[in-house]
């Protein structure tokens, strides 16, 4: 059975149609990457696996381990292994990031029937991942992203996908506003993360990403839905030809 | 941290009415005829066995409030309240001063126990323990508990003071700490002198009624130099139906001491609104420190909008001393109406006067509060932090005042209004008046309004987190700053207690 498979996906936000029988299977162990032109859906896409509830889904299904769920409430998708990396990760103001981390596994772990971890379980759990992505004990005292820097932003969302330990981990553009050091620290961090029971989706309106988190699969999204599909070179060919081909073709 | 996770427990847990303190207690109490007449007045007193002059001192007040009209200033809207169709005065019947904590109804302690006062207190107040021997409540998870022993508490049930912990310990430190009623027989001189010399009897329309009526309270001096050895705090219940409370608390701190005071306040759930109309003075000499924090929880009334309790509180602290410093921390989460604006009067040069609240409102709860600071003296400074969340239907205000005299040269404020809403039937208000006479004052003031945004929710909930505990976890951010003023205990519970306040405000 695939990870995920997004079947025929009708999506509107208000009356404006956004993904127009968008099909894609993402399966275990698989990086898939997503590519496509401004106002092509991408995010679109991303925030209706989320579950975020602006959007209506007119048509289709997305299926979780086979299991539909678009019925389900973002903490109930996120407690099945669902996470989302945000575009612009959301500031919670006088919220330690540590707190928030914890708030949110013990959640997901009670969720799952699964006991809370304990302060000396917990603490080892976001040193060892912190240390890697070069987050320092002052940055987990903070509250969540307020004055953080684009790449600190960025680094935060890892460290959370690798607290969290997803599943189905879905990337938003998250290499926008990443000077080169930062997006190899978030590369890196997202490699270490691959693993033959996780898939992943990462979403780029760039090659440049794709160097450092190198796909399996490389599919090109125009006017909501995909128009193409191919290895990784696909992704090197667009950044050579741009997407006015595929933005012609759909319409 | 994982008081987020308690909060988010214990919410679930309250399921049908989230007012927990919501109960009647079943004794007989002894009432004096309903409405308000001078016979009243002397009918208290008399039940007080109070001294000549206190009677005078309230007669004084009633006749005054009898000349008087209620104000109509704030932003509340409540029906009429009709002053003769109420109780001054409801005891616990049986009631005699309890010198021994045995002879205390066993209701009325089954009463505190429900309301959650720290248990071992419980156990001095039924005289399990004797102070200062170990609890066998003691456990490793409690490895506070030595602090948390220490927490004094005068407990006042309608007009009365049902009992005093620690009175001893704190006696042989000097410091006297007893039900105001007893003060003012047992330390006349302090009570006269000081007793409104704060509040005036003619101060506002409910400060001079609760002179004329005012039942119980508590009363503090800290003699000079004397750090006072623990917390001290009142629990306020009201449980009498149609009864007024009235409670009047008078703390000093004389040169060089310092006191940290806490009260917190429940009544039942009933249909009708009750007034509570209190008075609180604090005096603060040279280099004296008084902390007082306050934990309101009042019935709110229901989810219609029917009964609640009417808040109508006059606090003012005055920083009579140079050096002096005055501190009031408070969490609003109770009563139908709060009127109220705990207040400090810089009079001593470098003297210091602080504020930090949080008012929450929900349902149909109005909310008109703030402070006032005034600054006499030379180089005084004062800082407000308010945090106001409206939720449900309710409306919020944040209404203060900051002043410089022409004298206070170099007087400093800072300002910090923020108002969260949660929710599109809720408002949330700020009025400021700021007023210099003297040309070197420097006053700040910053203020936002926010609503909690969907995508701020979306981002908790997208990782796991329930609406309920995405909410708890992001206003708890919100009024960080104000519930680190609060004493390590209270702040936890406080922290709970915002939660359940807003239990049902997110969809």
């Amino acid at each position: 059975m695939s990870l995920l498979e997004i079947k025929n996906l009708h999506v509107r936000i208000e009356d404006k149609k956004i993904l127009n029988g968008l099909t894609l299977t993402v399966e275990k162990g698989q990086v898939a990457a997503i590519m496509g032109p401004n106002g092509s859906g991408k995010s679109t896409l991303a925030y209706v696996l989320a579950g975020k509830e602006d959007y209506e889904v007119t048509e289709g299904d997305v299926l979780l381990d086979g299991e539909s769920v678009l019925e389900m409430s973002p903490d109930e998708r996120a407690a099945k292994g669902v996470f989302l990396a945000f575009q612009y990760p959301v500031e919670v103001p006088g919220v330690a990031t540590m707190t928030f981390l914890r708030t949110a596994l013990n959640a997901q772990r009670k969720a799952r029937g699964q006991g809370e971890l304990s302060t000396p379980e917990f603490m080892k759990l976001v040193r060892d991942t912190s240390g890697k992505l070069g987050i320092t004990q002052e940055m987990l005292r903070r509250a969540v992203n307020v004055g953080f820097s684009g790449g600190e932003k960025k680094r935060n969302e890892i460290l959370q996908m690798a607290v969290l330990q997803p599943r189905l981990a879905v990337l938003d553009e998250t290499d926008s506003g990443l000077d080169i050091d930062a997006l190899k620290i978030v590369a890196d961090g997202v490699n270490r993360l691959r693993s033959p029971d996780r898939g992943m989706v990462v979403i780029t309106h760039y090659q440049r990403l794709l160097n450092y988190i190198v796909p399996d699969v490389v599919h090109v999204l125009a006017k909501g839905r995909v128009v193409k599909t191919g290895g990784k070179e696909l992704a090197l060919e667009l950044e050579a030809k741009g997407y006015a081909e595929y933005v012609g073709e759909a319409a | 941290m994982p008081a987020v996770q308690e909060t988010v427990e214990q919410v679930r847990r309250i399921d049908v009415d989230q007012y927990k303190y919501g109960f009647e207690t079943q004794i007989e109490s002894e009432k004096a005829p309903k409405g308000l007449s001078e016979d009243i007045v002397r009918f208290i007193s008399a039940k007080k066995s109070e001294p000549e002059w206190m009677l005078q001192w309230r007669l004084e007040a009633y006749r005054r409030w009898l000349t008087m009209r209620e104000p109509t200033w704030a932003r509340v809207n409540y029906p009429k309240i009709d002053y003769q169709d109420i109780y001054y005065y409801a005891a616990p019947k049986q009631f005699k001063a309890p010198n021994s904590l045995d002879e205390v109804d066993p209701e009325i302690l089954r009463t505190y126990e429900k309301l959650g006062i720290p248990l071992k207190e419980q156990e001095i107040l039924a005289g399990v323990r004797k102070q200062g021997e170990p609890s066998q409540l003691d456990d490793d998870e409690m490895t506070g508990g030595e602090a948390r022993g220490r927490v004094a508490v005068d407990a006042v049930f309608d007009s009365v003071s049902v009992a005093t912990t620690f009175k001893a310990e704190l006696k042989k430190a000097g410091v006297i700490f007893m039900p105001i009623s007893e003060a003012i027989r047992e330390h006349p001189d302090l009570v006269k002198k000081y007793l409104g010399s704060v509040v005036p009897t003619s101060d506002n329309f409910f400060a001079t009624l609760n002179s004329a009526v005012f039942s119980d309270g508590s009363f503090v001096y800290v003699p000079e130099g004397v750090r006072c050895p623990m917390e001290l705090s009142t629990y306020f219940r009201i449980n009498e139906k149609n009864t007024g409370q009235f409670e009047r608390t008078l703390i000093i701190a004389d040169k060089g001491a310092y006191v940290s005071y806490l009260e917190g306040c429940t009544a039942p759930m009933r249909d009708e609104n009750q007034l509570h109309a209190a008075v609180v003075e604090l005096v603060a000499l040279d280099d004296a420190e008084i902390k007082y924090s306050t934990v309101q929880n009042w019935y709110p009334g229901d989810a219609e909008g029917r009964g609640g309790i009417f808040n109508f509180v006059t606090k003012r602290g005055d920083c009579r001393g140079a050096r002096s410093k005055i501190s009031w921390t408070q969490v609003e989460t109770g009563s139908a109406i709060t009127w109220k604006y705990p207040s400090c009067i810089l009079r001593g040069d470098n003297s210091r006067g602080e504020f930090y609240s949080i008012a929450i409102s929900n349902g149909y709860q109005q909310v008109d509060s703030g402070t006032k600071m005034l600054h006499l003296g030379k180089n005084t400074v004062s800082r407000i932090i308010s945090k106001g969340i409206a939720a449900g239907k309710s409306q919020n205000t944040y209404r203060g005042l900051v002043s410089a005299h022409r004298k206070a040269t170099g007087a400093r404020n800072f300002t910090n209004c923020d108002s969260l809403l949660i929710g599109h039937d809720c408002g949330a208000h700020t009025v400021p008046y700021i007023e210099a006479k003297n040309s070197s004052a420097v006053f700040e003031h910053e203020a936002t309004t926010s609503k909690i945004s969907e995508d701020m929710l979306f981002y908790c909930r997208s990782r796991g987190m329930s609406a309920e505990e995405a909410t708890a976890l992001v206003v708890n951010g919100f009024v960080k700053d104000v519930l680190q003023q609060l004493p390590m205990e209270f702040a936890v519970e406080a922290q709970k207690l915002i939660s359940i306040s807003l239990e049902g405000s997110v969809g």
